[in-house]
């Protein structure tokens, strides 16, 4: 076997919290390097901190980088800006063959949720991909933890965030949240209907990010199975974020099947408690380097 | 105080806030009857929808008896006089079930948001101004920040569309004088033609006199519950407030003896949770702990042999907000966890 020298170059586009801690993890990546940041703003504090850190950048959003996309062999894109802006972002990169990272809740592509569906999507050849939210990151996997098991008619899940970590993106079109997590609880939880609440707390300190799931089962629920699916799943969250913890539960009542999680971030570049950014951008980089591995292996043959 | 000549829109919670205590059974001919009186009786807006407002229907806060959308396709069409409203809370509700309350004839749509979040209400109140409905911001909680920090996000909401503001106390926390500066500050710097508003919970009893400290402080609108059926310790008495009115000189449009009937003869009997000032409705308006959190935390309490007013003030350190029911069986694992290890 041959050492594999290069990595798979990539595009942060969205010089904002979440491109900036993206960016962090990014740069300790084996498989990907990021060469560019593109954001809007000249003054854009997260662009600056990418030049700082070698990148190339540009303020002039995805058209002031079109030039160099190919020279520069761009091949992997992370959308960080907004739902609004996603779809012509996206048609740009297209062009050019780069494959779309998508954690605007845009959703064009379909949902990604690292430990459910990852792996089956990556046969597919998608261009774009999805990071539903950052709430259904945190809570998909547990729905899908109990749907692997047996049915589950309905899903519910309650998010709530430090109101330092919800930013004017989510406050701007919090249905958009509401929605899209809710949709990706039934097309990646698995369960039959979905609903997704959100709440944003003010208090000081600021909250780690609480998350709970409801799962309302068929049938009656087979306990000792559930247990065991959600403690392989939640090992499988805690490889890319440690601090994805099972606080209480699973509660089981009647059909009922409740988790009580706590997510903590890995404090990159945001603060600690913002674990719904840190779950999403950890969640990208994950979905990102399956993505270049493919890449890489299909350079190989 | 004088409120002699003062002129005061009374706005009925029992269809939704009183959702609450019947845990969200109220069935639709409930709705019908409980609203014609109160239409018959001269109430001039009637709040209908799940407790935690459109889209409330849940695992956590609970699966109503009916749908909001069977519920107001039922009362509205009986109204003579009376507007229907609908809370929507973002983050739960969203557009499309305003688009739907609209559709159903709903008049008054109130966009509700935790105090210092009036931001996330912004796609909301512009809906709801563009299909030209009476559009409230319903600022919750609000004994938790100054009366400095609630104007600028009063104003938020003004900026938004919103033609009336509420001083919201979820919590039943307030004392007159908290009223008194809150929806003082919004009178006098929100637009002349913007209304105040101010929903009140009688978890210390306080449900009267911080109403009419709404009113000397220039609210035009104010809540309040047939036989008080609210959360907690249920709302401001709406019978005794237009009794209080009446007496003082205030323009209500309201029939008393009729209301008090709704009141006595419709409301009271229906309740399957008799609403009162209990420990723990008291416990909620003294440690400022949302109020519809009550029955889910007595729930909590025998389930797990606690006690629920223990419960109550471990939310209130905790700083919980408005819809976080989630954490009142989260608090009491915790609880259970801390006691079997002493």
């Amino acid at each position: 076997m041959e050492e594999m020298t290069t990595k798979v170059k990539a595009v942060i586009i969205g010089s904002g919290n979440i491109g900036t801690d993206l960016l962090y993890k990014a740069l300790r990546s084996e498989i990907i390097e990021p060469v560019w940041m593109v954001g809007i703003d000249p003054e854009s504090e997260g662009l600056k901190r990418a030049k700082e850190l070698g990148l190339e950048t540009t303020s002039d959003g995805v058209k002031g980088f079109e030039s160099r996309i190919t020279d520069d062999k761009v091949q992997i894109a992370w959308d960080a800006t907004s739902a609004y802006v996603h779809e012509s972002n996206n048609d740009l990169v297209k062009k050019y063959g780069v494959k779309m990272v998508d954690l605007t809740p845009a959703a064009i592509g379909p949902f990604c949720v690292p430990p459910v569906n990852l792996e089956e999507m990556m046969g597919r050849d998608e261009q774009n991909v999805n990071m539903v939210t950052c709430g259904g990151q945190a809570t998909i996997p547990m729905v899908a933890a109990v749907s692997r098991v047996q049915p589950v008619e309905y899903g519910e899940i309650i998010a709530t965030v430090s109101s330092k970590s919800a930013g004017p993106g989510t406050r701007k079109n919090i249905d958009e949240f509401t929605r899209t997590t809710a949709r990706g609880v039934e097309v990646v939880g698995g369960a039959d209907r979905g609903k997704a609440i959100i709440i944003i707390n003010p208090a000081e300190p600021p909250l780690i990010m609480r998350d709970t799931i409801h799962c309302l089962t068929k049938d009656t629920p087979k306990e000792a199975e559930i247990i065991e699916s959600a403690k392989q799943m939640i090992a499988e969250v805690q490889k890319y974020v440690p601090g994805y913890t099972l606080k209480n539960g699973p509660v089981f009542d009647g059909n009922r099947v409740s988790f009580f999680m706590e997510v903590e971030g890995l404090g990159d570049f945001l603060p600690k408690y913002a674990g719904n950014l840190d779950i999403m951008t950890a969640a990208g980089l994950r979905t990102a380097e399956l993505i270049a591995e493919e890449i890489l292996r299909a350079e190989a043959t | 105080m004088n409120l002699e000549g003062k002129k005061v829109t009374l706005h009925d919670m029992s269809l939704r806030d009183g959702m609450h205590p019947q845990r969200h059974q109220l069935t639709t001919d409930q709705m019908v009857e409980v609203a014609t009186a109160l239409d018959e009786a001269g109430v001039p807006l009637i709040e209908v929808t799940h407790g935690d407002g459109l889209g409330g229907a849940s695992v956590n806060y609970g699966f109503p008896a009916a749908s909001d959308e069977e519920y107001l396709r039922a009362v509205v069409p009986k109204m003579k006089g009376a507007k229907v409203s609908a809370l929507l809370l973002p983050g739960i509700g969203t557009v499309d079930h305003l688009r739907m309350a609209h559709d159903c004839g709903v008049h008054t749509i109130r966009v509700a948001t935790h105090c210092t979040e009036a931001d996330v209400s912004e796609q909301h109140i512009v809906l709801g101004r563009k299909m030209e409905m009476d559009t409230v911001g319903f600022l919750m909680m609000a004994h938790m920040i100054p009366a400095e920090q609630l104007i600028e996000q009063a104003k938020l909401m003004e900026s938004y569309g919103a033609n009336c503001i509420y001083i919201t106390d979820s919590a039943g926390y307030m004392l007159p004088d908290h009223v008194t500066d809150r929806v003082g500050i919004l009178r006098k710097e929100l637009r002349a033609d913007t209304e105040v508003g101010f929903h009140g919970h009688h978890n210390m009893h306080m449900g009267v006199a911080n109403s009419l400290a709404a009113i000397e402080a220039g609210a035009a609108r104010v809540d309040g519950s047939a036989a008080g059926m609210g959360a907690g310790a249920g709302n401001t008495p709406l019978e005794v407030f237009v009794a209080v009115l009446h007496r003082m000189g205030v323009e209500t449009g309201i029939d008393m003896w009729k209301l008090m009937d709704v009141a006595e003869d419709i409301v009271y009997p229906l309740m399957t949770h008799k609403v009162r000032v209990d420990r723990d409705s008291l416990t909620l308006g003294y440690a400022g702990v949302y109020s519809s959190f009550l029955l889910f935390a007595k729930r909590a309490a025998d389930k797990y042999g606690l006690k629920s007013t223990d419960i109550l003030v471990e939310l209130g350190r905790l700083k919980t907000v408005g819809g976080q029911e989630d954490m009142i069986e989260d608090v009491a694992l915790d609880m259970k966890k801390a006691g079997a290890v002493e």
